[in-house]
């Protein structure tokens, strides 16, 4: 009986410590503007505001927990936004430059784009053993170039079809942005923990020498993980189109450090073998809320900066902590 | 030792640009017998059991699985023959759970159009593993922990019982008790001997002569790549075996 109290104490306790602790976090935030600003704070629509806000950064972020979780790292996504919305929208405009047809032509481009610097990275860093920080350092410099040259100024080319449904539409209410982030999210939440290509995902993080002589096809295995990363960055690419309208070329240079940021308060390791997708989504909505809840609050959103790196280097001292007691 | 045996090397040589690992070595293990591997560092252990399981391949000699000659091209053809081997590092991945390294990249997946997606089985693998620990008598602190939260006799413990797991005739420690303090030795001593008990034969490579002493039906002794000594259980003596680890006794001449 004492015994059973102890256990369910410690695990209370290890749930804490662990992947619940960012929830807390993110619902003490929730609570303390919802003190200060109520009827603001927690209002439909803004609600919608953070949701809109967070969910592109959202798509590329999940992408970047599979990467992590392989304790690699990709720094190009914002680049791959970019360079993916710049080929879209080339492409659009050649179509004629509205409706279905020139959209669904531009999604196709946009996504292909994406996934083709996803393989770039994944080859350089599965087969040229090149470090996964230079690697994606080097095409995230390649594809920005690549996009100026390409664009040569920030191109508007979006149908209407397309910026009134998933840029700004709502079904049933909700932002299709959100939604689409969340259908995102969710495939990927189970692939990485229900399915053999997560499990093997985590395996490489975990131990890749060990998962190399167990037979998992690591070279594969890691440029389908990278892939994954490119070809997210390339959808986030036509959803910024979209919402914005235009390729937003120089918008985007710190993208890959917020979604290695969420991705890390989020609890996913740096050092790879543990992490979780939907834990990422509540590491996207921290910094999200906590830039809408001090512009209510009439503070300088310079404090948010400020406050997510501190979360930050919390989840990761966390995370060490947890590392050595258990080594 | 009637009939053939399990696993047999007659004169491997085998060389890594200039330099000859194994020169001649010859080994043999009968089915069901635990037979220990020793010799100084270099001597060529490891390198004759990687080669033995198809990590590497014999630049000569003859490799005999049950009487006929094998080649494997790659450690899958050993292993679809029934040996595994438990590396020294033993291949885990810490943040994984025990059922997870169990299956590590041999994942069951769910049956119907769930599988073909790659969905895993999770309640199938926890369940065997649960019964393969159990048929080893090996009890862990939590099944659903990450192994790293585990001892390292525990960790020892899931990588035999996964090499067991797998293989039906053959399994080969690499220095299993190496990294271990006094008691959790004694657990995988005791392991070592449920395997044997249950018809699989053991290689053990190691430097630890009372380990051996205490598991081991035979010994063979490397030095310089090639076998030259071999005690069976009566022969075996601390003072036999130092001495031909050191090359002051050889029993077999080079061939």
């Amino acid at each position: 009986m004492i015994a059973q109290t102890e256990t369910s104490f410690a695990s209370f306790g290890r749930a804490l410590t662990g992947s619940a602790r960012i929830v807390v976090i993110l619902l003490l935030i929730v609570v303390v503007f919802s003190a200060l600003r109520f009827d603001s704070f927690v209002s439909a629509a803004n609600i919608r505001n953070i949701g809109m806000a967070a969910s592109i950064l959202l798509v590329m972020a999940v992408g970047a927990t599979f990467v992590i979780v392989t304790a690699g790292v990709d720094l190009s996504v914002g680049a791959v936004l970019v360079f993916s919305g710049v080929i879209a929208a080339k492409v659009m405009a050649a179509m004629g430059g509205e409706g279905w047809s020139a959209a669904i032509a531009g999604i196709l481009a946009a996504a292909a784009a994406g996934t083709v610097w996803g393989i770039l990275n994944g080859m350089l860093v599965a087969y040229a053993k090149i470090p996964a920080l230079v690697a994606t350092l080097g095409t995230m410099g390649a594809a920005q170039g690549l996009s100026w040259i390409i664009a040569g100024e920030d191109l508007k080319d979006v149908p209407m079809a397309l910026g009134d449904t998933v840029g700004v539409g709502d079904v049933f209410g909700i932002p299709m942005l959100v939604i689409i982030a969340a259908v995102v999210t969710i495939i990927g939440g189970v692939w990485l923990r229900s399915t053999r290509f997560g499990r093997h995902t985590l395996a490489i993080g975990s131990n890749l020498a060990a998962s190399r002589e167990m037979g998992i096809p690591i070279g594969k295995h890691l440029v389908s993980v990278y892939a994954i990363a490119g070809l997210l960055a390339g959808i986030a690419g036509i959803l910024s189109l979209a919402r914005y309208g235009s390729t937003t070329i120089s918008g985007h240079a710190t993208d890959n450090l917020s979604v290695i940021a969420a991705v890390v308060i989020g609890g996913t390791s740096l050092f790879g073998g543990r992490g979780s997708v939907f834990l990422t989504a509540v590491g996207v909505l921290i910094p999200a809320s906590l830039e809408n809840g001090l512009i209510m609050i009439g503070l300088n959103t310079f404090w948010r900066d400020v406050m997510v790196g501190i979360v930050l280097i919390l989840a990761v001292y966390l995370d060490q902590m947890g590392r050595s007691q258990r080594r | 030792m009637t009939g053939a045996p399990l696993l047999e090397a007659r004169n491997i040589i085998k060389r890594f640009g200039g330099i000859e690992a194994l020169r001649g070595a010859s080994f043999s293990i009968a089915p069901g017998e635990v037979v220990a591997l020793m010799g100084d560092n270099g001597a060529g252990k490891s390198t004759l059991v990687k080669t033995m399981c198809g990590v590497y391949r014999p630049d000569g000699g003859d490799l005999l699985f049950e009487g006929r000659p094998v080649h494997f091209d790659s450690p899958k053809a050993a292993q679809a023959l029934g040996m595994e081997i438990v590396y020294q590092d033993l291949a885990m991945a810490p943040d994984l759970d025990a059922s997870a390294n169990m299956f590590l990249g041999r994942e069951l997946t769910r049956s119907g159009a769930a599988g073909r997606l790659g969905f895993l089985d999770k309640k199938e693998m926890r369940e065997r593993t649960r019964t393969a620990l159990a048929s080893m008598q090996v009890q862990l602190k939590s099944i659903d922990a990450p192994i790293a939260t585990l001892s390292g006799g525990q960790r020892q413990s899931i990588a035999v019982v996964r090499a067991v797991t797998w293989a039906d005739k053959l399994v080969v420690m690499d220095e299993p008790t190496a990294a271990l303090g006094v008691a959790q030795t004694r657990a995988v001593l005791e392991l070592i001997g449920r395997v044997k008990a249950s018809g699989r034969a053991v290689i053990i490579i190691s430097h630890n002569v009372p380990d051996v002493m205490a598991v081991a039906d035979r010994v063979e002794v490397f030095r310089l790549g090639r076998r030259t000594a071999r005690f069976s259980r009566s022969e075996m003596t601390t003072e036999n075996i130092v001495g031909a680890i050191t090359g002051a006794i050889a029993t077999e001449v080079a061939s």
